[in-house]
């Protein structure tokens, strides 16, 4: 049924730090290379050695520059399901295939149900669902439903495929109902955000802004080099020597 | 938005078929209408018509058309299902309406009470189209006050004109028709002039800063996650050149509402069958007029997705 659960025994997300994220796009193949097995299989791909290459991917990472007055800086930006607690993605789906679930407010779709009518595609302001062509059917991220719960993996490996690629720990999987949580104390400590507040949504991932500016990485110990004069007589000839 | 012609297609048919319909039942209910085979199975088959090719033409857009009976279930939250539910129910009076007039030769009692029945589900399935685009808020051209009262004009303007080419066609067109004809036009006239003025001035709170969460300042797209455009891009990355944007609202102008009141006008004039042809001609040059208003409609709207690619 598309009407939302009134209650969630948890709120499964993610907790993405755009401080860390260095754009190395690991957590991008990872998904890809889990998911076109998993829950949503297969994630296709058109085209992909030709010079109009397509296919469906639950996770993209952007780059921008964001300048403020205190400088500029480039952000990595990963883009996937924020899993919401009112997605409009459900309820305007007409044949009950996208559903939020009650046990963990992850957001699904039942392939078998869907039509493929784009209308939750349009109705998601993220971008998080993208058309299958080649099934008809839509598609978008599992949370990686089918490894968190997975008694055939290792406890330390029940975590989404993204989570477990990231080198640099910038993404964090977790209970973001639970104000206890590794993730919730992190969203409280960083002061994570919510992306499209306005929008009304109430998505369950948090995003965490780059830190603020520091000194630090201005100020170097070390003395500036002089600038290096060239010079005639036997030292200007060395030191043409030495720049060949 | 990209404007798929299924979509373009179904919602300007159906709006001229539901908008045909009430008409038919309101007035064949109150006895505007005489009954007559010909007159009833011409309008009945005009209505109907335009309302199944629409939604025959709505099922191509599908990825999974054989599903689409899936569609009628989820009526608690989507309007898109509602549609699909008003739209299927309506059908029941509105054929109970055309049998009475068509093979019993009657608009009175049951067929009176018919007739009533389809104008309603006629304009709660328009209401329900409205809804589809109204409700969507990462659209803000659409998630506007305008766009319901929009389908429900648009639908009543398309009916009305189709009905006085109708009605002419059988020699049986009047000034009070023509008249109100002119009138609804005029008011769709007006509506969209209105709505291109808000859509242009829209202030959307949304911007590429709390899409990324990275506040004040500016946020740039420096590099895209992917070189092609996906499908993201194809379906909600459409744009279009503002130059052909102001041509295409002057065509819709001229076909939509500029002409058809110029033929409309010379109907008061024309003898039939001359009134008649004109009739006709205000009605399929308003048509035109439509899809290309529809088509703008989606060519137009901006999807928040797109800030998310520097667009």
């Amino acid at each position: 049924m598309t009407c939302l659960p009134s209650h969630m025994d948890k709120r499964l997300g993610l907790v993405i730090d755009l401080d860390t994220c260095v754009g190395c796009q690991a957590c991008v193949t990872a998904c890809k290379e889990w998911n076109t097995g998993g829950h949503m299989a297969p994630l296709t791909d058109t085209d992909p050695y030709g010079g109009h290459v397509d296919g469906v991917w639950f996770n993209r990472v952007h780059s921008y520059e964001h300048t403020t007055e205190m400088g500029g800086r480039t952000v990595n930006f990963p883009r996937s399901c924020l899993h919401c607690e009112t997605p409009a993605c459900v309820t305007v789906c007409p044949t009950g295939a996208s559903y939020k679930r009650a046990s963990d407010g992850i957001v699904l779709i039942d392939e078998s149900k869907c039509i493929g009518c784009k209308l939750c595609s349009w109705a998601c302001p993220y971008g998080a669902r993208e058309f299958d062509t080649d099934v008809g059917v839509m598609k978008k991220c599992t949370l990686c439903v089918d490894r968190i719960y997975n008694d055939n993996l290792a406890e330390g490996d029940r975590v989404p495929a993204c989570v477990a690629a990231c080198p640099t720990s910038a993404r964090h999987f977790g209970d973001l109902g639970d104000p206890a949580s590794a993730v919730s104390q992190l969203v409280a400590e960083r002061g994570g955000v919510d992306l499209m507040p306005e929008m009304g949504y109430r998505p369950t991932n948090k995003y965490l802004p780059p830190r603020a500016h520091t000194q630090r990485a201005a100020s170097v110990p070390a003395k500036a080099l002089e600038p290096v004069k060239a010079e005639g007589g036997f030292l200007g000839w060395v030191d043409r020597m030495l720049s060949n | 938005m990209h404007p798929a012609f299924s979509v373009v297609f179904f919602t300007t048919a159906t709006g001229a078929g539901y908008g045909l319909l009430a008409l038919l039942g309101v007035l064949g209910a109150t006895g505007f209408i005489a009954p007559g085979f010909w007159l009833g199975l011409a309008g009945m088959a005009l209505s109907l018509g335009l309302i199944s090719a629409g939604l025959l033409s709505s099922t191509g857009h599908l990825g999974r058309p054989e599903r689409a009976w899936r569609a009628f279930s989820q009526w608690r939250s989507s309007w898109l299902s509602r549609e699909g539910v008003a739209s299927v129910a309506t059908f029941i009076p509105a054929g109970l309406f055309g049998l009475g007039w068509v093979v019993f030769g009657r608009l009175d009692g049951w067929v009176a009470a018919a007739g009533l029945l389809a104008a309603v589900g006629a304009i709660v399935t328009v209401c329900m189209t409205g809804m589809i685009y109204a409700s969507l808020k990462p659209i803000a051209q659409w998630h506007s006050p305008y766009t319901l009262p929009g389908y429900l004009i648009f639908s009543g303007m398309s009916g009305i004109v189709l009905l006085n080419a109708l009605l002419a066609g059988f020699g049986l067109g009047t000034n009070r028709l023509l008249a109100a004809s002119i009138l609804l036009t005029l008011l769709g006239w007006g509506w969209k002039l209105a709505t291109w003025r808000h859509n242009d001035q829209l202030e959307i709170p949304t911007t590429a800063n709390t899409a990324t969460g990275l506040a004040g300042g500016t946020v740039r797209s420096l590099e895209w996650p992917h070189t092609e455009e996906n499908y993201l891009l194809k379906e909600m990355g459409f744009r279009i050149a503002r130059k052909h944007s102001a041509k295409l609202r002057l065509i819709t102008q001229v076909l939509a509402f500029g002409l058809p009141i110029l033929l409309l006008i010379a109907g008061f004039a024309l003898p039939w069958p001359l009134e008649a042809v004109a009739a006709a001609l205000a009605a399929i040059s308003q048509f035109a007029g439509m899809l290309v208003e529809r088509w703008l409609f989606f060519a137009e709207a901006k999807h928040t997705v797109t800030l998310y690619y520097g667009r």
